[in-house]
């Protein structure tokens, strides 16, 4: 095992302090017009890569719903001269993880590899296969068909999987963003409608390359071209039209569960909008800020009617969610229903208090380090940053944006995003 | 699905299906390591009994705190099961110099993220916070080792939350419903057969007095050990547990019964009826678990036997029973070789539809066979390893990894410094070891096997109501 004693060695040699602020971020464009982000980080001998390209569930398009996420999951069972098993040995073989996912905007595909020439030369090569040159066999794509089949099925029968989908469609009528996948539409696509996603979303001008790790930028410009010379040739970033905003309303959904799950909310927030401080400044007090937030208080506290209770933004292209949720056993739904809305109706007559809102600031500005503190952490903010086309400087003056935020910004950027008229509510299992 | 503590959730019980060898092997790492490697754990003894072990990682200006208690639900006894980890709720309920709320408060005002979980072997907190407010974290985990209030009110609004827990983590969820059974049914006599949690009658009847009784057997620093990882100086680390954990008294401790399991004579199955679509099928065989570090060969064979089965997407149940033979959906295998009580090695899988769960319990057996027949491939065994030793340097990537680590190996009574040698141990495992833990323990006399029977939704999960405005 002489190899692993050098690469111990390496690890204690470079032992490098990763900076108070943000990283340093390079972003420069491939000559096939993919963005590409890195960081120089030599502490550890492992090269992070993610590639996002705009080919989310959002992409779907009208009666082809699934196809975004069959086309992530089978893009990597098959490359040029390598099936599925092939080349997950090769991967095994050389320590290198793939991994990824999809989400209404992205589809990502993520490699962690060793830094050493003989690990990463393979892992990104086999990157490379597997983003421009996926072979989609038929065989594989028959087995994955009945295989999500299976788990949709499967999620048809679970209270949190049902209220979700009832959520997103209420809050996204006629919206791609409302629209998901069903045993009916996976079971209609066929592989020519993989193929066809693939060479119209997976191109170079829709994907972005974020790089974190052990490289020099020569090191990682040559891996950018790499990845990306070879992808299709196509339009520019898909836009995504924004939604209506739904008219309210409550929905009751029945299921034999002990436990009633509840959902609230209303798309809010885009990526890159200014009230994006305020609003996560905010939504802290509300009930973001782990056990501390006015909803832990009033219902897991207080009363004991649930063991989790949360809220959140989640920006994406098009205004994305707002939402609150929880679980509560059955009989006490409506009683959880009803000091959740008193919760948040308090909270948008008045915003948070002068103590709670510095009470955020001091969690928010203090616990900065600890999202960047590792590698893969740097990794999905510097993707996040790329995919979105925030400002490079968005993590430097993070700190700078929270302290600004007062209870008035607060409250009219909250007047602004969450509007009681809009709100949906879905409760499954709570008769 | 990587085994990854959530944010701001508690969690009650080790994942029971991903990446089980991750611990042990972890260790690898270390193990080719030269000795600067394993120096840069420090450890440090109270004179009343509290460990402290320090792990200096400087990439980052910040540290993990944690604090393992060696109580955990294998410790309860009948009529108060889940007592350990309504304990472990009831520590964020203040003490007289920090109120209710307060534990919280403070550690979100220092800029940190906390929680805690608790397991059969052990109950642990953790704190994630900027290096400089370790020793706040120190002090107020010191406050709480000794001085917790147990308020009547406060405990009778949580066991609330409690029950709320276990009907969203487990009522609700057919598969760890059928663990439940599964683990109830293979374990009669020790205490693994009680879920972590605890029986839901346990939580109805349970009072603040169990608690307390709890609190005071098994909360006390000879009892405990901290861990900390992260850009600190050891000497400074262990002058301030001096000065905070110090002045805590040493407490008699209760003697711990075996409770060994007899001997299992033949071949146990049970069902459980659930609403799910997907029939599933959990099979355990009861094997040994690492006891001797230096002489124990088997543990480390098993461990192997686990990667080479289920480690990777290349691995054999993957390659065989989902992509060639399209017997099975999911199917996968996990063993543990680091816990206090007796050891099983899982395997269990969803069939595709069309297949029985009779025909995947004959796929997974037919795997197990094959081993038994015919042993591993060079291949796949160095296969196994190569990807054990990478994942050791990726691990080194989290400091609070680092930190789960060292705190699981130390519950189980095996001293961080045996990683060396538990590294060499399994990089010395043979194919023919593998064969032979695969034929001596996989036997229908040591095996219990769980169905999930899927049983339909009663009512179709359509609206009930056509969605309406609200009054």
């Amino acid at each position: 095992m002489n190899q692993s004693m050098l690469l111990i060695g390496l690890c204690l040699a470079l032992v490098a302090q990763l900076s108070h602020a943000g990283p340093k971020i390079e972003r420069w464009q491939t000559t096939s017009g993919a963005r590409v982000l890195f960081v120089e980080n030599h502490s550890l001998p492992i090269v992070d890569v993610q590639v996002d390209f705009a080919a989310g569930t959002a992409q779907d398009g009208e009666g082809k719903a699934g196809v975004a996420s069959l086309t992530r999951g089978i893009l990597d069972l098959g490359v040029p001269g390598m099936d599925e098993t092939q080349i997950a040995s090769s991967m095994a073989d050389i320590g290198a993880l793939l991994s990824g996912g999809v989400d209404m905007d992205r589809a990502s595909v993520t490699l962690r590899t060793l830094s050493m020439a003989d690990k990463r030369g393979p892992a990104l090569e086999m990157l490379r296969a597997i983003l421009s040159q996926p072979q989609f066999p038929a065989a594989v794509f028959d087995r994955e068909q009945a295989r999500s089949i299976s788990a949709l099925k499967e999620a048809l029968t679970r209270p949190d999987a049902i209220a979700s989908k009832a959520f997103w469609a209420a809050m996204y009528v006629a919206h791609p963003y409302g629209r998901y996948a069903t045993p009916e539409s996976v079971s209609s696509l066929a592989r020519a409608d993989v193929v066809a996603f693939h060479a119209a979303h997976y191109t170079a001008q829709r994907a972005t390359v974020a790089i974190v790790g052990d490289l020099s930028r020569a090191q990682a410009e040559s891996i950018a071209e790499q990845l990306t010379v070879g992808l299709p040739s196509g339009p520019a970033m898909a836009g995504v039209v924004l939604p209506n905003l739904p008219s309210g309303g409550e929905q009751r959904i029945a299921h034999p569960a002990v436990q009633a799950h509840l959902l609230l909310g209303m798309p809010a927030l885009r990526r890159g909008d200014p009230d994006f401080f305020p609003l996560l400044v905010g939504n802290y007090s509300l009930g973001g800020g782990g056990f501390v937030s006015r909803l832990m208080k009033e219902v897991r506290d207080k009363r004991g009617l649930a063991y989790s209770v949360h809220s959140y933004f989640l920006p994406l292209q098009q205004l994305g969610p707002f939402q609150i949720g929880l679980q509560t056993k059955k009989a006490q739904a409506n009683d959880a229903l009803k000091v959740t809305r008193e919760v948040l109706a308090t909270f948008l007559a008045e915003g948070p208090s002068e103590t709670e809102l510095q009470a955020a600031k001091q969690n928010l500005i203090g616990s900065f380090p600890l999202r960047l503190d590792s590698n893969r952490k740097i990794l999905e903010n510097v993707a996040l940053i790329g995919f979105y086309d925030l400002p490079l400087d968005y993590l430097d003056r993070y700190p700078e944006n929270i302290e600004k935020v007062s209870v008035a910004d607060i409250k009219a950027a909250y007047s602004r995003h969450v509007r009681p008229e809009h709100l949906v509510t879905v409760v499954v299992a709570g008769e | 699905m990587p085994a990854q503590l959530p944010d701001n959730l508690k969690f009650y019980q080790k994942r029971l299906m991903p990446m089980r060898h991750a611990r042990l092997i972890s260790l690898l790492l270390a193990l080719a390591a030269p000795a600067p490697v394993l120096a840069e754990t420090y450890e440090h003894q109270l004179a009343n009994g509290l460990r402290i072990i320090v792990k200096e990682d400087r990439r980052a200006p910040t540290a993990a705190h944690m604090v393992w208690y060696r109580a955990g639900s294998m410790d309860e006894t009948n009529g108060t099961t889940g007592v350990a980890h309504v304990l472990e709720h009831m520590m964020f309920k203040g003490t007289p110099s920090a109120g209710p709320g307060e534990f919280n408060r403070r550690v979100a005002a220092a800029g940190g993220r906390d929680n805690a979980f608790t397991g059969h072997d052990y109950t642990a907190y953790f704190q994630q916070v900027p290096k400089q407010k370790l020793s706040e974290m120190m002090q107020l985990e010191a406050d709480r080792m000794r001085h917790l209030t147990l308020d009547a009110q406060e405990f009778a609004q949580e066991i609330r939350v409690v029950m709320e827990e276990r009907r969203l983590r487990t009522e609700d969820q057919p598969q760890a419903l059928l663990f439940e059974q599964l683990s109830a049914v293979a374990f009669q006599a020790h205490p693994y057969r009680v879920p972590v949690i605890g029986w839901m009658n346990d939580l109805e009847n349970m009072t603040v007095n169990d608690a307390r009784a709890w609190y005071e057997h098994w909360y006390a620093p000879n009892n405990a050990y901290v861990v900390v990882v992260g850009d600190v100086d050891h000497q400074t680390v262990f002058a301030a547990a001096e000065q905070y954990y110090g002045p805590l008294p040493a407490r008699p401790l209760p003697g711990r019964k075996p409770q060994d399991e007899p001997v299992q004579t033949g071949i146990r199955r049970l069902t459980v009826k659930a609403p799910a679509e997907l029939p599933v099928v959990m099979m355990a065989y009861k094997v040994p678990v690492l006891r001797d570090v230096d002489q124990d060969v088997e543990p480390y064979a098993l461990e192997m036997l686990s990667a080479v089965l289920a480690g990777h997407e290349a691995a054999r149940f993957t390659n065989h029973l989902i992509r060639q033979q399209r017997l099975a959906v999911d199917a996968t295998a996990s063993y543990d070789s680091t816990r206090r009580g007796p050891g099983v090695f899982h395997l269990y899988g969803s069939p595709s539809e069309g297949k029985t769960r009779a025909d995947l319990e004959s796929g997974l057996r037919a795997e197990i066979a094959l081993v038994q027949a015919q042993g591993v491939t060079p291949d796949e065994l160095a296969r196994a390893k190569a990807q054990l030793i990478a994942g050791q340097i990726y691990k080194l990537d989290s400091i609070f990894a680092q930190a789960m680590e060292i705190g699981q190996l130390e519950s189980v009574g095996i001293p961080n410094a045996q990683n060396r040698r538990m590294i060499e141990k399994l990089q010395a495992v043979t194919a023919e070891q593998i064969q032979a833990v695969a034929r001596k323990y996989f036997r229908d006399e040591q095996l219990t096997v769980a169905e999930l029977d899927p049983q339909p939704l009663p009512i179709a999960p359509r609206a009930r109501s056509p969605f309406a405005p609200r009054h």
